[in-house]
This record gives structure tokens, C-alpha cells and sequence, in this order.
């Protein structure tokens, strides 16, 4: 077996050199200069801008669309509109490990029969300047006959709501409905018997919870650049997290091949999810086609929030059921998510992951994915997971509570391990979750003592990790220095972590590594940066990459020696003789290897082209406190303590950055932010004013403590950090809130009115 | 359509460009400018991506039309380094990791240079304060707020 | 769209009483915003932040008179508003973040007519007047009489507002003004309280003004809530009566940004909170 083929983790023989410290980051200074290059930052000789137009209609049949008058303006180049592009069948098509319906992916980009959600594209322009274009949008006339809508996912799945979608039909259930419905899906998990669990505990926790729907909320909106040329080739400058998928979406919708499209991804300025689909690239790209010049179209604000991300607003039932000795005999959930306009809320991943931090013998979570009027679902940092997290969690805490068991230690008697048979299906290996229990139960925030209207919340979640379709190409230049080529965008440093990897590999310091982000035509298929996936299998490939080249080195070192490639060994950046019954050799650096290439056979180079398996999960639990205003029910955060698995950090400062800023996700989540809908379910607050994110005066620092329990499967241990720390926020600061008031709030967010209705109805206080 | 002729001083050098009164100074400082280190996040001043200083003055600018502009001084991320030496802010965002996509950092950095003119020795409350209008959603602002900190105390020769 | 940057008073007066559709910019941290969401679409815009006297805090009569485009990070180095007027202050300055500061103004918080508007409260506690420049020269109105209603002021055509005047305050007179926000920085007043409050020797109140905002479609001035202290040492017992006549006074709607129980609550403990301060300012005076 060669180096290459052993990608499994081993106790290290030396100590390792740069893996686990802080380096340089090789896109840092671009960065802090303004010289990075985002969505919006290309600028294309000719370019025109574009601009979109929205429904103002929540749900509204389309019945013509007059573009005369837009056409006219001075300044326009191009118009376009559903007639633009040909209907696609409906047809799960697969993008890497992604499915999705092209039926549905073209509707989101650009209605076709109906507006679905206030929002949704309806026709976009080209125009010689940012202002003619916006001006054009007004006088494109749209007859639109308006329906019935519905947004609340209760009222979604009555038989008499507003239909979405007349040809949907309820998948999952038996026999098949003759009436179409919407509600998309119903699906099951299920382990064991849930009904004896319930006959063996003595104590039962049954609760409802809601919680809306809430955005990604990265800073940068939507962007790209799109040209196409008169022999019919397209490119694409996005920020996407993966150019791939855009690449495959785009050359669909816009009936072009594969090979005619080069998508090249910007910098990106987050997406957490929230960029994973399609939106502006066909437009610019239909655009550019109809009138052959380069159109750039970035979103406002305001567009951002009505037509992209959010993640789903949810129904959750709870029940679960424990011995007095805190033995939890069975875990039952109903979740109901909504999906938004086409179906696919992340509700199968939220079942999955329900009580996945436990380690029971009767599990059932049954889910239902309920189209409604609101933008299409996307995924957003451990998609669903932390919905169904907060409903569990709170029932988890209530549970504690009545057994009189520490919320921790109630879970360390419970907590999954190596060994636990997951209701989703796999038997875990080696995994954190004791150890990050552990981990707050140590840590001086949770020995803190509380002062009055001051409470402590905890609680656990868990995300899986994922591997899947990964390319990289090394390149060893003519001065030893090598060009690393990946296929994944880079959104909080991976870039670096990767070349790490290389160097510790390839035993040469990581400033010699020169990273890129690679267009779609410099290498195979890359599935998007998504799932905590980047750093875990990007990594994985790149090692297995540099064991290609290491091999390759060695061969090189063999033949000017003219010893067998077996006699050569790799050290410290040097190819050298096994041993001195090998010969008597001078070691060769990588740069004398490098620089003789041309005499030993030409240039040096590997690529991997892998579907990355082998990821393991991780698991968090997180700590807060609160002191609750008791006259205006406003919370303010005292301290956080985010602990979650990272197998093995390979740079601490940024696994903790993410641990950071997953929990400060989480606790706008957990306050204030939510989608608000008038009566004519149009967005009442599509603004940074009034979706609440977090700022830097609301909060404390973020205590992160980095739990390493290495992933068997990654040659440095490495598991994907990027999510698990937004699971239990919400649920923690719920349990914070009942902590320090005894008043225990099912829904979010905790907003100050919702907190002060519950502390008055405890203390029979008037009620305004 | 009627286009304004504007001069002003942008990062030091003096600048001329037509614009439009409906262009912010946002707009034109990408669009006209191809200064593109100043961001757009919400074209509303709720998120601080697009600050820059403007005549001393902390501003959003897409909250300034570029007809306003006229005869001021701007100063934007592009002029922050000096030469090849990075401001002291820039080099410890680096080291602290206190950035994570980048996109809120050059109006972050502006708005925290602003800061230490001002208050030289700023304590955590008021850095955090001072930074509420730069919304940023990688970082959770811990390493942010360690970084400017940090920063300050160095520039103080402690 | 034009846009006119005049530097006298008369110039943008004319200017203003040329075009039906002219919008004042002064700092712009509105007018920007709604260009830009397409809520307003006017034909001129003028740029008042050129004329000199818009931008000057002067002594007057014992008082001050500060123009109506200083921005909140002006007055907030004024040192000696500050020591007199620090409610003032403190709500022109918890408009928006540092860099709205640079640009935000008394006279653009006050003609936006938001009924959630963080100066205006403090104004009116302050017993502030509205100095009204137009075609037909100048007049003095109090600033509670400028907004008739969300979004509408009772300025005529070619006026403007030009000057705030802070008269000559009371010995052993405090100012103070909170509002509550679901964060700590950058939203909108869900409720906001003015008071402003003047004690005698022996420690007794002899004269209150109360304003609130965001609880009605206008900046409240409930005589009610200043009876509340007047002629009381200002104790629990008045400060508790204050609060429930506030809330009493309240007429708030449900909205994004608040629900009406919550508002109506919420108004007696900014009023007493803001009481409290304005007393403590009051006593060391």
C-alpha cells in the first residue's frame, strides 16, 4: 500500500510543525486592504448594470408581462421574462450530492405561471447605468390576477389552505393522497419501540415549540457578472460557494453545454448556507445573450431578504420520557417546517439530528415539509438541526428540571458514544459528546455564581459532516514552490488550513504554498463548499494529493541516484536514502528536485480526483448567561461558552472564530430575529433596522473551547466545525431565560415583548 | 440625464467624476472610482460596509450623494497602508483572526481607525459601542474587539 | 432630480418655494434611505448643510441656539450644551451608530416626523422652539407644533426649519431621555420618554415637562405625567404615579417593532427610569 492509499489518522511519530498553529492567512491581506474582489467588485469592459423585478404579491397568477415601455427607455439593452427561458420537465437532477427539482429551480429564478412569494423574480433588465435600469423596472407592466395565500405552516397543511401547487401530492405516505396538498412530504426516524419506551418512564415532558423563520444574513448580497459571446460560450463571476453548482444550474436553464460555461467564484462574503442555490446567474447570463454585453447584477438589501435564504419557521411537538434515575427511556418528536415556495425544507436533517446527541433505545421523529407563500427555503449552518435542537433541548431542560438532575449531568448519563446506535441510522465511531459536556462542566462560566434576574442555560447539538466529490491539481514550480489549485470557495479561511495540511505533508513551510480557488475549467468537479465539508475533505484530498507528488519527488530523487524508488524516503522537505545500505546521497531538497525537473523527466505534479468519504461528526454544548430586564423582559447576554468537537483544529484561532460566530448566529436567532409578514403576507422588515441581527454592543465575549477527539478517518483527525455551534444556542438561552425567571417560553424569538407577556402572566402582572 | 460635475480628494489624490444626484458617494466611489474596497451591505447605513471618512467624519457613504461631495476629503480602505506598511489595525486583524469572509473588514477597519484618532485608550463597552454600526456576521466581534484592543494598546507603546 | 447646495438662508428659502416637489437634505440619514427604496421621488433636493447659521450653536438669552443642521456628533463636543442640556444630547446621540452621528440632525429627526423620533421628545421636555425661516420671513413656533402626523409637519411651502432655541434654563433643572430598543444600538425607539424637571430648594419639583414617543402617532405631552411630579420631592410614590399615568397616556398601535400591551407597559418604566436621571441631574445642579 502506498502512502497515498492510507488516509487514515495516526498518533504522529514527530511533533507536528505547523498543523494546530495560527498561519498567516494567504488571502488575509487582500483583505484588510480592499483589494479582495467579491460579487459586486468585477468590473467588465461595456458592462451594463441589471436590476430585478419582484412580486409584490405573496401569491399571484401572472396573466401577461408588457415590456414595451421598459424597452423603450434610453440606456436599456435587454429585457427579459419567463418567455426567455424554455420550461424545464419536472426532473430531480443531481448536482454532485445535491438533488433538485429543475422544474422548481427554474420557477424560483424566474416565475413562470405564478408569483409564488412577495419577492420572487418577475423580469430583469440591462441598462447602460445602475439608476436607468431601476427606472425601467417601474414601467414594465405586469398583469397580476392576485390569490389566496398562506404563510403560517399550520395553516399551510389545513385541507382548505391556499394550494401552492395543484399537481403536489403528499410523498411519504400510504396510500398515495387523491387530493394534492401542501404539504410536500411526510417521513419517519425511527429506532426501536417509542410506546414501550413511554410504558417504562416514570416521568413524560410533552411541549409544543415554534420558532420562525429566520436569514443567513451574510453581509454581502447576491452578485455576479455574467458574458456571453456570438460562438456561444458563457462565463460567470459569482459569489457562490460553489461554482460548480452554479455552472450546472446555469448551463441548464440557459440551454448551453457544460463545456460552453466558465464560472469563476469571488471571494465570498458569507453565505452559511444561504448561497448553496441559484439565483441571479441566469438572468445576467440571458441577459448578456440578448444583447452581447457583459451585465452585472448585484442585489439590494431589501432583495436579499425577500427573495433568498431564509431557513424555515416551524411547528415542533416534543415528547419525551425518563426514568426518576434520568434514564430517558423514549424520544418523540412531530416537526412541521416550512419549506417556502417548492418544497425542501431542511426538516429531514432536523429529524435525523433530533436526539442524536443521545443515546436511546426508542426514537420516533416524524416530519412533514409544507410548502408556503415565503422565498424557497436554503440551507442555513446546520440546516434544521437547530430547529428541532431547540425544541428538544427545552424539553431536555424542563426534564432535568423535574428529576432535579443537573442539565449536564442529565445529559452525560445520556450522551452518545462510541458504540451509540443513532435513530438516523449509523453506529458513531470514536465522537466528543461526553468530552464537550464535559468540557462546560469544567469550565469556570458555569461555576460563576448568579446574581438576581441573572440565569444559566445549557444545551447540546449535534451536525454531521460530510465528505463528497473533491479535485485538486499540485503543481511543484521550477523554484520549489508549489501552486495549489481547489475547487472550493473559500469562506473563513480554508485556503489556508488546506495548504497547511500540504505543508505539513510535504515538510516545507506553508508561506511556500500558494492556494487558489480554481475556475470550473482548471479542474474536475467540486461539490460546494457546504456541510463543514471545505477543511475535512478538501484537506483529505490535499493530502492524499501531496503524498501523489511526495511519491513523484522520490521517483525523481531515485533516478539521480539510480537507486530504486523504495530506497527514498521523504523528510523534512527532503528526498533522502532509506537507509546507508540505500548509498551514500546527499539529500535532495524539494527545490533541488524542482529545479532539475526538466533532466529527470519533465514537471512535477499531482492531481486527486476523489469522492471524499470518512467524515465524522461533531458534537457541541454550550452555556449561557443571562440577566432578564423583569420591567421590559429584555435579555441581555453575560457570558457564552460555546465547547464543540473539532477532531484535530489545524488553525485554532479560526475553529474558534467559527465556534464565535455560530453561537452569535444563534443568539440573534434566539432574541430578535425573525421574518415579520403583513396581512398581504408581503415582509414587513426587509432591512438590517428591522431584522435584528447582532451587534458588537450587544454581547460579551465568546468563550470558545475547542474539544479534540480525532476523526479516525482523516489523516490529521480532522472533523468539519463549521455548523455544530449554532445547534444549541437557541435552546440554551430559552433555558437561561426559565433559569433566571422560572418562566419557560416555547417560541421565538425571545423578543422583550414575547419575554415581558410571560413574566406578566407568571406574576399576574396587567396586562397593558 | 443631468450629471454633476464633482472634485474632491479621494485617499490623497484629487479626483474629478461625473455622477449622477441619484449615485450615492457609495456608488461612485465603485462605479466611477473603481475604488471597490468600500462595500455595499444594505445601501440604508444599517450595516457600516461602506464607511469611510469624510472630512474627518465617520460616514456611510451610502448615505452621502456624490454630489455632496464636493470639495471634501474621503479617505477609504485604499488608503489605509502607508507604502507597503499596513496600518496597525490591518496587521492585527490579521493576527487575531478577526476576520473570517472579509467583506464587513474594510468598513470594520475605517470605523475602528476612526476610533483610535479619537480615543487613543478605549475601553471594551466603548469600542463595542463605537463599532455598533458595522454589522458583521462571521465573527460573533470577539476577535474583532481583541484585535482593535489590542491595537490601541501597541499604538500607545504599551 | 437636481440637487442645490445654497449658502444663505434666502437662497434656499427661494429655492424651496420654487418646486412643489423640493426635499430639504440636511444630514440625509432618511431622505438617502428613502431615495433609495423609492418611498419619495422628488424633483429637487436642497442641501442646507452650507448655510453657516444651520450649523453654529450660539449663546442666546441665558439659553442656546443651535442650528438645525448640527449633527449629533457636533453637539455632542459642545461641552457647555452638554453640561446644561445632556438629555438633549444623549437622544440626538442615540440615533443610529457612530457614523449616522456624523450626519444625523435635530432638524432632520424633527421634519422626518417619525412619530418614534429620539430627539424630538427631549426637545419638547426642553421647552425647545422651532425657529421657521420662509418667504414670508421668520417665526418662532414650539417644537411639538412641527410634526402634524407620521411623515407630515405643519412647515408651508418654502419653509424650512432653521434654528433651535434651548431658552435660559432654571436653576437646579435636569434633562433626561431613554428609550427602549430590543438591542443596544441601531433600532428604532419601540418607546421613548422625555423629562425634564426643575426643583426647588428644598428639593421640591416646580416645574416638569414629559414627552413621549413612539406611543402615539405623535410625540405625546401628557400634562397628566408632569402633574405627577410637580410639587413632589419626586419620590417612589410620585415617580410611581408618573409611570402610571404614562402608560395611561399611551395610545400606541401594534407593529413590527413593538406589540401595543408591550408599549403601553413599557412607557411608565422609560418615564420613571428617565425621572430618575433627570432628578439625580436636577440635585446636583
Amino acid at each position: 500500500m502506498s502512502a497515498a492509499e492510507d488516509l487514515g489518522y495516526r498518533e504522529k511519530p514527530h511533533e507536528l510543525k505547523w498543523v494546530g498553529t495560527n498561519v498567516a492567512r494567504t488571502d488575509g491581506v487582500d483583505k484588510v486592504t480592499g483589494r479582495a474582489r467579491f460579487g459586486a467588485d468585477l468590473i467588465m469592459p461595456g458592462m451594463l448594470f441589471g436590476a430585478v423585478l419582484r412580486s409584490p404579491h405573496a401569491h399571484a397568477r401572472i396573466n401577461g408581462i408588457d415590456t414595451s415601455k421598459a424597452e423603450a427607455v434610453k440606456g436599456v439593452k435587454a429585457v427579459i421574462t419567463r418567455k426567455d427561458f424554455e420550461d424545464q420537465p419536472s426532473e430531480m437532477i443531481q448536482v454532485g450530492e445535491l438533488t433538485v427539482n429543475i422544474r422548481d429551480v427554474i420557477r424560483n429564478v424566474l416565475a413562470r405561471e405564478k408569483a409564488m412569494y412577495d419577492g420572487h423574480a418577475v423580469a430583469a433588465v440591462a441598462a447602460t447605468s445602475a439608476s436607468i435600469a431601476r427606472k425601467a423596472l417601474k414601467l414594465i407592466d405586469v398583469d397580476y390576477e392576485v390569490l389566496p395565500h398562506v404563510i403560517d405552516v399550520v395553516e399551510a397543511m389545513k385541507p382548505d389552505a391556499p394550494l401552492l401547487n395543484e399537481d403536489q401530492f403528499t410523498d411519504g405516505v400510504d396510500p398515495k393522497p387523491d387530493r394534492p396538498s401542501n404539504v410536500a412530504k411526510r417521513l419517519e426516524i425511527k429506532l426501536g419501540d417509542v410506546e414501550k419506551g413511554f410504558a417504562e418512564a416514570d416521568v413524560v415532558i410533552e411541549r409544543e415549540y415554534k420558532t420562525r423563520p429566520v436569514h443567513q444574513g451574510y453581509i454581502e448580497p447576491h452578485a455576479c457578472v455574467a458574458s456571453y459571446t456570438e460562438d456561444g460560450q458563457g462565463e460567470v463571476w459569482c459569489s457562490t460557494p460553489g461554482h460548480f453548482l452554479v455552472r450546472a444550474i446555469t448551463s441548464r436553464l440557459c440551454g448551453i453545454e457544460v463545456s460552453k460555461l466558465k464560472v469563476t467564484a469571488s471571494e465570498i462574503g458569507g453565505g452559511f448556507g444561504g448561497k448553496n442555490i441559484v439565483y441571479l446567474e441566469p438572468l445576467a447570463l440571458a441577459l448578456s445573450r440578448k444583447c452581447g454585453r457583459p451585465v452585472k447584477i448585484a442585489m439590494h438589501r431589501n432583495e436579499v431578504f425577500r427573495a433568498t435564504g431564509p431557513t424555515s419557521g416551524s411547528h415542533m411537538k416534543v415528547k419525551i420520557g425518563a426514568r426518576h434515575d434520568g434514564k430517558i427511556t423514549a424520544g418523540w418528536a412531530e416537526l412541521m417546517f416550512q419549506a417556502g415556495a417548492f418544497p425542501g425544507s431542511p426538516v429531514f436533517p432536523a429529524a435525523m439530528c433530533a436526539y442524536a446527541c443521545y443515546d436511546l433505545e426508542n426514537v420516533l421523529v416524524i416530519g412533514y415539509d409544507v410548502v408556503a407563500n415565503r422565498p424557497k427555503t436554503t440551507a442555513y449552518r446546520a440546516p434544521g438541526a437547530q430547529i428541532s435542537a431547540f425544541a428538544v433541548e427545552s424539553a431536555m431542560d424542563e426534564m432535568a428540571r423535574e428529576l432535579g438532575i443537573d442539565p449536564v449531568d442529565l445529559r452525560l448519563m445520556n450522551a452518545a458514544k462510541e458504540g451509540t446506535k443513532a435513530a438516523y441510522g449509523p453506529t458513531f465511531g470514536p465522537v466528543g459528546q461526553v468530552e464537550t459536556l464535559q468540557a462546560i462542566k469544567n469550565h469556570p462560566n458555569y461555576n460563576v455564581p448568579l446574581g438576581p434576574n441573572q440565569g444559566r442555560g445549557v444545551a447540546s447539538g449535534f451536525w454531521f459532516n460530510i465528505g463528497g466529490e473533491t479535485s485538486v491539481t499540485m503543481n511543484v514550480n521550477d523554484d520549489g514552490t508549489i501552486a495549489l489549485t481547489v475547487g472550493n470557495p473559500d469562506l473563513s479561511g480554508t485556503r489556508t488550513s488546506i495548504s497547511v495540511m500540504a505543508a505539513e505533508e510535504l515538510g516545507i513551510e506553508p508561506e511556500r504554498i500558494r492556494p487558489a480557488v480554481g475556475d470550473t475549467t482548471s479542474l474536475g468537479f467540486n461539490f460546494i463548499s457546504a456541510g463543514s465539508r471545505t477543511t475535512f475533505a478538501v484537506g483529505k484530498a490535499t493530502v492524499e494529493v501531496a503524498r501523489v507528488v511526495i511519491d513523484e519527488l522520490r521517483a525523481r530523487a531515485a533516478a539521480t541516484w539510480n537507486i530504486p524508488v523504495e530506497a527514498v524516503v521523504w523528510e523534512d522537505g527532503h528526498a533522502r536514502p532509506a537507509s546507508s545500505n540505500a548509498g551514500d546521497f546527499e539529500p535532495l531538497s524539494l527545490e533541488d528536485i524542482a529545479r532539475d525537473a526538466k533532466k529527470t523527466g519533465g514537471p512535477i505534479a499531482g492531481h486527486v480526483e476523489t469522492n471524499v468519504s470518512g467524515a465524522g461528526p461533531s458534537f457541541a454544548t454550550e452555556a449561557v448567561d443571562i440577566e432578564v430586564d423583569p420591567e421590559t423582559g429584555h435579555i441581555k447576554i453575560l457570558s457564552f461558552t460555546a465547547a464543540q468537537d473539532a477532531g484535530k483544529a489545524i488553525q485554532p484561532n479560526l475553529v474558534e472564530g467559527q465556534y464565535q460566530g455560530a453561537a452569535v448566529q444563534g443568539i440573534g436567532w434566539a432574541l430578535n430575529e425573525e421574518y415579520i409578514y403583513d396581512e398581504q403576507g408581503r415582509m414587513e422588515n426587509p432591512g438590517f433596522l428591522d431584522y435584528r441581527m447582532p451587534v458588537a454592543s450587544d454581547l460579551p465575549m465568546i468563550d470558545a473551547v475547542i474539544v479534540e477527539v480525532p476523526n479516525p478517518n482523516h489523516p490529521y483527525g480532522v472533523r468539519g466545525i463549521g455548523e455544530t455551534s449554532i445547534v444549541p444556542v437557541m435552546a440554551a438561552v430559552a433555558n437561561a431565560l426559565d433559569d433566571a425567571t422560572g418562566v419557560r417560553v416555547q417560541e421565538l424569538p425571545l423578543s422583550p415583548p414575547r419575554v415581558l407577556k410571560a413574566l406578566n402572566e407568571k406574576n399576574g402582572n396587567r396586562l397593558g | 440625464m443631468a450629471r454633476y460635475h464633482v472634485s474632491a480628494t479621494v485617499n490623497g489624490d484629487e479626483v474629478d467624476f461625473l455622477c449622477e444626484p441619484e449615485q450615492t458617494l457609495l456608488d461612485v466611489l465603485r462605479d466611477e472610482l473603481h475604488l471597490t474596497g468600500t462595500k455595499e451591505g444594505c445601501a440604508s447605513g444599517d450595516c457600516g460596509a461602506c464607511s469611510v471618512m469624510l472630512d474627518g467624519r465617520l460616514v456611510c457613504s451610502c448615505l452621502v450623494m456624490g454630489a455632496e461631495a464636493g470639495d471634501c476629503s474621503i479617505e477609504t480602505i485604499e488608503g489605509m497602508a502607508e507604502g507597503e506598511r499596513l496600518h496597525p489595525l490591518q496587521q492585527k486583524f490579521l493576527d487575531y483572526a478577526a476576520l473570517q469572509c472579509g467583506y464587513c473588514t474594510p468598513g470594520l477597519l475605517v470605523a475602528a481607525k476612526a476610533l483610535l484618532e479619537r480615543s487613543p485608550d478605549p475601553t471594551e463597552i466603548e469600542t463595542r459601542y463605537w463599532l455598533a454600526g458595522n454589522l458583521c456576521r462571521c465573527t460573533g466581534y470577539d476577535k474583532i474587539i481583541r484585535a482593535v484592543l489590542d491595537t490601541a494598546a501597541e499604538m500607545r507603546g504599551e | 432630480m437636481r440637487y442645490e447646495a445654497p449658502e444663505t438662508m434666502e437662497a434656499a428659502v427661494a429655492l424651496l418655494a420654487s418646486d412643489d416637489n423640493a426635499r430639504v437634505l440636511a444630514g440625509g440619514t432618511d431622505l438617502l434611505v428613502q431615495l433609495r427604496a423609492d418611498t419619495i421621488d422628488p424633483s429637487l433636493v436642497v442641501d442646507v448643510k452650507k448655510i453657516d447659521a444651520m450649523r453654529t450653536v450660539t449663546a442666546e438669552d441665558g439659553g442656546f441656539r443651535v442650528g438645525a443642521a448640527v449633527t449629533g456628533a457636533e453637539l455632542g463636543e459642545h461641552e457647555e450644551f452638554k453640561s446644561v442640556w445632556p438629555g438633549v444630547v444623549e437622544a440626538l446621540e442615540l440615533i443610529g451608530s457612530t457614523q449616522i452621528q456624523s450626519r444625523a440632525t435635530m432638524g432632520g429627526n424633527l421634519c422626518n416626523a417619525s412619530p418614534a423620533a429620539d430627539s424630538v421628545p427631549a426637545m419638547i421636555a426642553a421647552g425647545a422652539i422651532a425657529t421657521i425661516e420662509g418667504p414670508n420671513g421668520s417665526r418662532d413656533i414650539p417644537v411639538e407644533d412641527v410634526a402634524t402626523g407620521p411623515g407630515r409637519t405643519s412647515l408651508r411651502k418654502g419653509e424650512l426649519v432653521a434654528s433651535f432655541l434651548f431658552p435660559e434654563q432654571a436653576p437646579r433643572t435636569g434633562d433626561a431621555y431613554l428609550r427602549f430598543i430590543p438591542r443596544t444600538e441601531m433600532d428604532i425607539a419601540v418607546v421613548g420618554a422625555g423629562v425634564c424637571l426643575t426643583l426647588d430648594e428644598s428639593g421640591l419639583c416646580t416645574a416638569a415637562r414629559v414627552s413621549l414617543g413612539a406611543v402615539a402617532a405623535l410625540a405625546l405631552v401628557p400634562d397628566e405625567a408632569a402633574d405627577a411630579l410637580m410639587g413632589t420631592s419626586v419620590d417612589e410614590a410620585a415617580l410611581a404615579r408618573l409611570s402610571e399615568v404614562a402608560s395611561a397616556a399611551a395610545k400606541p398601535i401594534d407593529d413590527k417593532r413593538g406589540t401595543k400591551e408591550f408599549r403601553i407597559q413599557v412607557t411608565g418604566v422609560m418615564a420613571r427610569r428617565a425621572a430618575e436621571i433627570a432628578l439625580a441631574r436636577a440635585k446636583g445642579k
